[in-house]
């Protein structure tokens, strides 16, 4: 098919430039570093006796893609418009689909690349005890939806500046508010005021509540469609943006 | 091959291209000109697809842009303002990159890519990181991107803006080349790369045409088309003046020099003719004054393009 060689063409071109600059290494460097910290400092990973990595290391990963995924994520639309290639890429015989499909795709598989990465901790589980794996897995698939939400709502912040930091800053906010939607002291805090109804529309829109069901081994429908639709809705969104800039 | 219609584009409440109407066909070259701001980049993204018109039409050999915008960029060639590239690619890994794009696999690309670095002389700086490169060769690899599917149809924006003289010269000989067999839009500030390349030319200022021809057309629109320079000696400025003023042919006189032995006279004609260096000789011949020097002025292309961009200024500073 055209349209995956297209999109193929310019997944790998991405993948490329990442590893092309030191910030692939720095990303995944910084990554492991974190979670291994969190994991084993904070969590209490040895303390806690439990042969699970929900509440040691996937609890985490809401917080860590809050502030690395926007970072990976500010440079796909940011730099193409201030280097003025975006003029080249658009002109090409690719509809703008395929080019935000494909840096998206690029991104993403990054960003797994950094989470497989993460595997040693894996081993360690299973040597010190034996864990559910298919929870594991679960969690992994997890992390990695979320992984691609932050990243097309990156995508967004992107498109909409030439400038990486106000990319990155916005997206980080709008991401935070998905992570507070689902934060048991904000929740809290809203129950106080808020009608139960408000309360549950609201948590319903946050990562951490559909990323729960997938650290606990379940596999929910809606909350692969949430996070499935974020990513669509924001990819959509990202060619409204770039189809408005163009028309001036 | 590129058919532009009724072409109009609105930024907020500028009108930045304003009703533009004109068509281009294989084999020619096409020189748009024009001060900054007039509308020549923005009429080029319309072309190539980059933005979209507010009213009008373009259609490139046959495609309209905005209905069929693949089918019409399948077939255009484009170099962008400043020639942008990835610059974290090497030249190599890009040129690769757009043929791939292009639709371009296995040897047709190798050979695609061999072609152009070949055209394009980058055989130098080919696994070079495109970020360090000089500007002559990052414009050239832009170059070299736009001709890498062999397209009918070349939008230059600025070919060749920051060369140097050699790099302008050889730049030039390749669109002369391309040109005959393919249809070429190109602009530019350098009015003598007009006479070097294009087989014709148009000026648009504030978002419209304002001539359109070839360039010994347009240069016959200079007052300086076929006016005649003359020095004359033993004759006294006011009756030089005088005499070749009364002339049915001269439209204006204006001395140039003036010294003991004689003046130096510009003579404007009524309309560019040869007639009027004939005249000037007898004259001369008759009032006795000796004719040291004449000589017919062409048509100048930069005081042509300065009458019609800027009306206002010229008189001033004509002689």
């Amino acid at each position: 098919m055209n349209t995956w060689a297209n999109i193929k063409t310019i997944t790998k071109r991405e993948l490329g430039a990442y590893f092309s600059s030191p910030l692939a290494f720095v990303f995944i460097v910084i990554f492991l570093l974190l979670c291994g910290f969190f994991t084993f400092m904070v969590g209490g990973f040895f303390e806690r006796g439990e042969a699970s990595l929900s509440a040691s290391f996937f609890l985490w990963h809401p917080w860590f893609y809050l502030f690395l995924v926007p970072a990976v994520g500010m440079r796909l639309w940011a730099e193409e418009r201030r280097v003025g290639t975006l003029e080249l890429l658009l002109t090409m015989p690719i509809t703008t689909w395929q080019a935000i499909v494909g840096k998206f795709l690029a991104s993403w598989i990054f960003l797994g690349l950094a989470l497989i990465l993460t595997f040693p901790i894996v081993i360690t589980v299973n040597y010190l005890g034996s864990p559910d794996n298919g929870v594991i897995l679960a969690g992994y698939l997890g992390s990695w939806l979320m992984a691609g939400a932050y990243l097309s709502i990156s995508c967004i912040t992107s498109a909409m500046t030439r400038n990486q930091v106000v990319s990155f800053i916005v997206s980080v906010v709008i991401c935070l508010f998905f992570i507070l939607a689902g934060f048991t002291p904000v929740i809290r805090l809203l129950e106080g005021w808020a009608s139960p109804w408000l309360v549950d529309a609201i948590t319903s829109f946050s990562v951490i509540t559909h990323f729960d069901g997938f650290q606990k081994g379940l596999l929910d429908s809606r909350d692969l469609l949430f996070f499935l639709s974020l990513i669509l809705f924001s990819l959509f969104s990202t060619s409204v943006i770039l189809r408005s800039r163009r028309a001036g | 091959m590129i058919k532009v219609q009724n072409l109009a584009k609105v930024f907020g409440t500028k009108r930045a291209v304003d009703g533009i109407s004109f068509s281009v066909e294989r084999g020619e070259v096409l020189g748009f000109l024009g001060p900054n701001g007039a509308g020549k980049s923005t009429t080029m993204r319309m072309i190539t697809g980059f933005i979209p018109p507010t009213s009008g039409s373009v259609s490139v050999g046959g495609f309209d842009t905005v209905e069929h915008s693949i089918e019409a960029r399948r077939m255009i060639g484009y170099l962008p303002e400043n020639a942008p590239a990835y610059t974290d690619m090497t030249v190599h890994g890009f040129l690769n990159f757009c043929a791939e794009i292009r639709g371009l696999r296995g040897s047709a690309k190798k050979d695609a890519v061999e072609r152009v670095v070949e055209t394009c002389f980058l055989q130098a700086v080919l696994h070079q990181s495109v970020e360090t490169l000089s500007k002559g060769y990052r414009h050239r690899t832009c170059f070299a991107q736009s001709i890498i599917h062999d397209p009918d149809v070349l939008v230059l924006d600025e070919p060749t803006d920051g060369l140097d003289p050699n790099q302008k010269h050889e730049v030039r000989q390749l669109i002369r080349r391309m040109g005959e067999k393919k249809a070429i839009i190109f602009s530019t500030h350098i009015l003598e790369e007009v006479d070097a390349v294009c087989s014709r030319a148009i000026i648009i200022d504030r978002g419209r045409i304002v001539a359109n021809g070839t360039p010994q057309e347009l240069r016959q629109k200079s007052e300086w088309a076929g006016a005649v320079t003359a020095r004359l000696g033993g004759v006294r400025n006011g009756v030089a003046k005088e005499k070749l003023s009364q002339l049915v042919l001269a439209k204006r006189v204006v001395v140039l020099e003036e010294n003991p032995s004689g003046v130096l006279v510009r003579v404007y004609p009524k309309q560019a003719s040869g007639e009027l260096a004939w005249t000037i000789a007898s004259l001369s011949q008759a009032e006795k004054w000796t004719l040291q020097e004449l000589h017919t002025e062409e048509g100048r292309l930069d005081e042509v393009f300065r009458t019609i961009t800027m009306p206002d200024t010229v008189t001033e500073d004509k002689q």
